[in-house]
């Protein structure tokens, strides 16, 4: 292929590795080596994921997460336009300031479904096994490009500005990484089937409804220990949906599968642990309280949730 | 069952607000050592899992886009658009997001939405702006809160929408893991099963947001009530009297 997933990698790298420059010659910053550090191994991680042992690219984790329990990623300064610049310019670009913006996602979406089978020559264009993570990466640079058009900016200034919004989600970036790690250690230590055990030992098989009640809210509350519902169903399913509700009283696997899934879904909504949907855009709308966006879920999914257990019961059998 | 201590340490250290990327690899240490794993291969699986998951962080890629434009003014233009529009109020436009987001995501086009790609620039100035009309200047915890929310309607849209389609991981997956046990379903089966909840979700978060509206008006009253002219003593008198709590 001739643009792979790797290359975006690359691309993120090298502008992590200037958000780490720019924030080392940050002299506001109290901890400006600290910040730099962080930055500077989140873009080697990028750049030579590849190549570096996994062995000691869990030691270069493990640092970046000392640097940040204890402080040392900081906030610096940014020349930050002012409110008048910024409503002058509204004025003069209008609309059009949309354009950029609404690229990224127009983009991603033509790449996914327009450029699956394009080939040049006999090598396909985009990386098809990834092909929604490439195409979402060329559009962010057709996108810059537009933007850096349309306002006239250099390309050094995007990089500053993004900074601003890089530090404001600061650690929290890393986060959604560090889970999924954390992830794949609990599914080697084989703490699915310690849940799964508890759990089905706690619950009166021959209830139906009650089995039903316990997979439902069993794939919610192993999906917030996780952070991820795709980890919590093969361990649920095999633990309670598949043994009780469908080989012991004859329920429809598919229907099981497909309320089950979303009964995990309504645990992703009310997790810190699925940082990338919760935490990460807590930050990106400069919410001081990292927990806003589940509180405003967390009743959807409480109802929701409610609603899959009788959902679930009169459909499955 | 030793291995169920890193769960304990995440609820704990949470709870206590330990940074989390520590709580998190304390967590996967100590679940190593439980699980009698060598710490070498602990190492290497945080590295191994760190690596693979880079997908996750691909947003940070958006960033010089939006700063770029936010600096035009793209949050200033949003306003001035909502402005324009009579009918427009935070419900609303959250709940046309939600509609767009799980109708777009229910035939596939998950891409078409996202936090850093649409909600921090676009939907979220949107709904305060429509607020901002209405009500003047919002309290902070109001304007918190709706932004908030906004966030909370691209999470539901694509979650409840995604599953529907038949292509999508989700489907594959539940495919996959039946067929380990004898059990083969087609995809259109499953994602057909999945359109009451993904139904009742739009229906259940469409309704709160309707009812979001009013509550950003009780808020801004209340807000305005403490400190309004006319009960200037009221306002002082629940001052002192919070002070006096102090």
């Amino acid at each position: 292929m001739i643009i792979s997933l790797e290359y975006i990698y690359y691309i993120c790298g090298a502008f992590m590795a200037l958000i780490a420059l720019l924030a080392l010659k940050d002299g506001s910053n109290p901890k400006r080596g600290m910040t730099a550090t962080f930055w500077g191994l989140f873009a080697v991680s990028f750049l030579f994921g590849k190549v570096i042992p996994s062995m000691y690219m869990g030691v270069l984790v493990i640092v970046m997460a000392v640097i940040a329990g204890f402080g040392g990623v900081r906030l610096g300064s940014y020349s930050e336009a002012s409110e008048e610049s910024r409503v002058m310019s509204a004025k003069k670009l209008g609309n059009k300031l949309f354009i950029p913006a609404l690229l990224i996602p127009v983009i991603t979406v033509i790449g996914t479904l327009g450029l699956h089978d394009v080939k040049i020559g006999s090598l396909a264009l985009l990386d098809k096994a990834n092909i929604t993570l490439v195409s979402l990466g060329v559009a962010c640079i057709v996108a810059l490009l537009a933007a850096l058009g349309l306002t006239k900016e250099s390309g050094m200034q995007s990089v500053k500005e993004s900074r601003r919004l890089v530090d404001a989600i600061g650690w929290a970036a890393v986060l959604p990484q560090m889970l999924a790690s954390l992830g794949a250690l609990f599914a080697v230590a084989g703490v699915g089937q310690a849940v799964s055990n508890l759990v089905s030992s706690a619950i009166p098989v021959d209830n139906r409804f009650l089995v039903v009640f316990a997979y439902v809210a069993g794939m919610a509350l192993f999906t917030m220990v996780m952070g991820n519902a795709f980890a919590a169903f093969p361990v649920m399913t095999a633990g309670i949906g598949l043994p009780l509700i469908i080989q012991m009283h004859g329920g429809n696997p598919a229907v099981m599968a497909a309320i089950g899934m979303f009964s995990g879904y309504c645990g992703t909504l009310m997790t810190p642990m699925a940082a990338n949907y919760n935490i990460v855009p807590a930050a990106l709308l400069d919410l001081a309280d990292k927990n806003a966006v589940i509180k405003a879920q967390m009743p959807t999914a409480l109802m929701l949730l409610t609603a899959n257990v009788f959902l679930m019961y009169s459909l499955v059998f | 069952m030793l291995t169920l201590i890193g769960i304990l340490i995440v609820i704990v250290g949470f709870a206590f607000r330990f940074n989390p990327l520590l709580v998190v690899v304390v967590s996967g240490i100590v679940t190593g050592v439980a699980g009698q794993l060598p710490m070498e291969k602990i190492l290497t699986i945080f590295g191994e899992a760190f690596i693979k998951n880079r997908y996750l962080s691909l947003f940070i890629l958006t960033l010089p886009v939006i700063g770029l434009l936010e600096r035009s003014g793209l949050k200033e233009q949003s306003q001035a658009l909502i402005g324009k529009i009579k009918a427009a109020t935070t419900g609303r436009i959250l709940i046309l997001y939600l509609f767009i987001r799980e109708v777009a995501a229910a035939i596939g086009l998950t891409a078409l939405g996202g936090h850093a790609q649409m909600v921090r620039p676009l939907v979220a100035p949107m709904a305060e702006a429509a607020a901002q009309n209405k009500h003047g200047v919002l309290p902070e915890k109001t304007r918190n809160k709706i932004r908030a929310y906004a966030a909370s309607a691209d999470n539901v849209g694509v979650f409840f929408g995604e599953d529907v389609f038949i292509a999508f991981g989700a489907i594959l997956l539940m495919k996959g893991f039946y067929e380990q046990y004898g059990i083969f379903l087609e995809p259109l089966e499953m994602a057909m099963w999945g359109i009451p909840t993904a139904i009742t979700a739009f229906i259940i978060h469409a309704t709160r947001l309707f009812f979001f509206d009013r509550q950003i008006a009780r808020e801004v009253a209340a807000a305005a009530g403490e400190c309004s002219e006319e009960r200037e003593e009221v306002c002082e008198e629940s001052l002192t009297a919070e002070a006096s709590l102090d």
